[in-house]
């Protein structure tokens, strides 16, 4: 049982997709700048993950090495298809808005890692429930970043006016730097030193270290 | 003539991939340590991009959208909805064939490039430039011209990342920024630079 437990929350902090393996940053960039669609896209990305590492896994034995890129690929985009076209006809205004996002889920490293990684090698269950952690693991990241830039750059939570703006008779100005892309790599930058700083042992090392004899002035 | 160069222009500079657009952002900070491998990867989008966007090209207007199986006695039929996994599927077949080709013919680059090889399937700029090229609705001619674009612009973003950090080891950064977390930044100011091209009309 703690061993399900574990496979399920560590890759919320202590392995988290986007903060410490690299993986998953394309759309995290492009769909945080409100709540809303930040929402939808974990949402879709976790049951995208989670059931691509289902049936990758369930296959695992049958499949050959030599073309398993392609077989994961199926699969992944098959689900995604599905994804967006549930998207499409229950949440027109949102998938407008992801536009080409939601298909970008496919070339999200995390599905096509996970799968690679830890459903090639594990039982069906164990592996749904990692695409669940890794998803979630994804998903507080987008979230935290789609809070920042909405809450801050709009006034706003998931369009509900929280900080009154100035040109509404309020008294917040909006930070417009924020509702710019580059924002997002800030944020993320800043949210990984906040997670380092508690959790030493992901702090990676220095590739160069100052000879101990030399004076810090004279170099 | 004059319509092609601009277009290139604009996939190098203007909409740049990896800044502008944010794609492909996964192996573009995991490979960005040493401009040697750098450019390695580079070149290895620019090829598949240049392959893989005509093709698509041509499976998107010849097979999948609506009225396209006219040719072949179904003019009614509308199959965009296959769009992603037949696109994924020629990429993921191109990356397999050049994979097999470095490991026999360049296997310095094959080892450095390691599992980011396989990795440039799910690379988003390949499948980001497939997917506006549909949505743009780009000719032939186009999409070899924005095909090479869009991998030179993504190859140059890389190289330069790449040289930054070459520099940035050698700096004194703070603990829990070190690595990951610094080069956020750096990319952060790279693209804050790169905006100023978005207001080039061509």
């Amino acid at each position: 049982m703690s061993q399900t437990k574990d496979v399920l929350t560590t890759p919320i902090f202590k392995n988290n997709p986007i903060a410490l393996q690299i993986l998953g940053i394309c759309s995290a960039l492009a769909v945080t700048s409100n709540l809303a669609t930040a929402f939808v896209m974990s949402l879709a990305v976790i049951t995208v993950t989670a059931f691509s590492n289902f049936f990758v896994s369930l296959i695992r034995n049958h499949i050959p090495g030599n073309i398993r890129i392609i077989v994961q690929m199926t699969i992944i985009a098959s689900l995604v298809i599905v994804v967006d076209q549930i998207l499409k006809a229950f949440a027109y205004e949102i998938s407008k808005q992801l536009s080409v996002f939601v298909g970008l889920i496919i070339t999200n490293c995390i599905v096509m890692g996970r799968a690679e990684a830890y459903a090639m090698k594990n039982p069906p269950i164990a592996s749904f429930l990692d695409g669940v952690g890794n998803g979630l693991g994804y998903a507080v990241v987008l979230m935290f970043v789609g809070f920042v830039r909405e809450l801050f750059g709009a006034g706003s939570l998931f369009g509900i006016e929280i900080l009154p703006l100035i040109n509404n008779g309020g008294w917040y100005q909006g930070n417009g730097l924020l509702l710019l892309p580059p924002s997002a790599f800030f944020i993320i930058g800043l949210f990984i030193w906040g997670l380092r700083t508690f959790r030493k042992e992901q702090v990676e090392k220095p590739e160069y270290v100052m000879a101990p004899n030399s004076k810090k002035g004279a170099v | 003539m004059e319509q092609y160069i601009s277009l290139a222009v604009k996939a190098i500079f203007v909409e740049n991939m990896a800044l502008a657009f944010f794609l492909g952002m996964c192996t573009f900070l995991a490979i960005s340590k040493k401009v040697q491998t750098a450019i390695g990867l580079g070149i290895a989008v620019v090829v598949v991009l240049i392959i893989t966007v005509p093709v698509n090209n041509l499976i998107y207007n010849y097979l999948l959208r609506e009225g396209a199986l006219a040719w072949a006695g179904y003019p009614n039929v509308d199959l965009s909805f296959l769009g992603y996994i037949s696109y994924i599927g020629v990429i993921a077949a191109m990356v397999q064939i050049l994979e097999m080709f470095l490991d026999k013919f360049v296997p310095a680059l094959y080892n450095a490039l390691g599992v980011f090889l396989p990795l440039i399937t799910v690379n988003c700029a390949i499948m980001g430039a497939a997917l506006f090229m549909v949505e743009r609705d780009y000719t032939f001619g186009e999409s070899v011209v924005y095909g090479a674009g869009a991998g030179i612009g993504w190859a140059l973003a890389i190289t330069a990342l790449a040289g930054i950090r070459e520099k940035l080891k050698y700096s004194d950064v703070p603990e829990g920024l070190r690595g990951l977390g610094i080069t956020f930044i750096t990319v952060g100011l790279m693209s804050l630079g790169f905006m100023s091209f978005s207001g080039v009309q061509l």
